[in-house]
């Protein structure tokens, strides 16, 4: 069968632009983030079994967690993950409400989206907080 | 009409996809679950922030520190599992790589839930 020659070569197909030439929604925003959360989550369960393991293997195995996790990057990444749960935690009862019908009004998911995001970064800082002023380790 | 689907690709209603609403169903469970895991899971590791391992060690050989533990791992790494496949399905498009890094996702989450729950028996058993 002959080649149309009027048919466009596939790659220089024009493509409406979309992602990148709109303001970003912070709906958008928010379930952009939730997926980047779960996928830190993931490390962060990866850095949850490493601290099991130092646990179990005695004085030494704590002591190689905190040199580790102690320095600065260390508590970045710590911190990274802390929001990331705090994120997860207030998204994800976001999506089991919209999963019952609730929140999809324009208005309400624009404001609840803002309210994830504050609510995250507050929860994130307190636990942060709560370490540094000594009112964590009530478990001893 | 004519069809040419078989009467049990009918009556199973399950399209191309060859799965319905299983995943969906998999990952709201979870997340139900971990919910209230999770804030235990904070109220955790908020008690041991600067503690020593002699406290870690006491609190988690206890058994139901232990079974609460066990179940946030166990639940998060299936939850986990399920969400990267979710990331797979939607920016990977050759089948190839596809079940690759899917056959990838699932044997790092049972490797991770392996383990952890291996460190928590012998937690439990020193």
């Amino acid at each position: 069968m002959a080649e149309n020659p009027q048919r466009p070569v596939a790659a220089v197909r024009p493509l409406s632009p979309h992602l990148t030439i709109y303001r970003w929604p912070v709906t958008m925003m928010t379930s952009i983030t939730h997926r980047a959360t779960g996928m830190a989550l993931s490390v962060g369960a990866v850095i949850l079994a490493w601290w099991l393991v130092c646990i179990s293997n005695g004085p030494e195995g704590w002591q190689s967690f905190n040199s580790i996790m102690g320095t600065p990057l260390g508590l970045l990444v710590l911190f990274g993950i802390t929001w990331s749960l705090a994120y997860h935690f207030f998204s994800g009862l976001r999506h089991l409400a919209w999963d019952l019908g609730y929140g999809f009004n324009k208005k309400v998911a624009e404001r609840n989206s803002v309210i994830v995001f504050a609510l995250s970064f507050l929860a994130a800082i307190a636990i942060f907080a709560l370490v540094w002023t000594g009112h964590a380790g009530y478990l001893q | 009409m004519k069809t040419a689907q078989t009467p049990l690709h009918k009556v199973q209603g399950m399209g191309a996809s060859h799965s319905g609403t299983g995943h969906f169903w998999r990952e709201r469970v979870t997340a139900v679950a971990l919910a209230p895991l999770s804030l235990w899971f904070l109220f955790v590791l908020l008690g041991l922030a600067g503690t020593s391992e002699v406290t870690a060690l006491q609190f988690l050989a206890h058994p139901w520190n232990a079974l609460l533990m066990g179940a946030f791992i166990c639940f998060s790494l299936y939850h986990a599992a399920l969400g990267l496949q979710v990331v797979i399905d939607d920016y990977i498009h050759t089948a190839g790589m596809k079940i690759f890094l899917l056959l990838v996702v699932r044997f790092s989450c049972l490797a991770v839930f392996a383990v952890s729950i291996f460190a928590l028996i012998r937690i439990a058993a020193l």
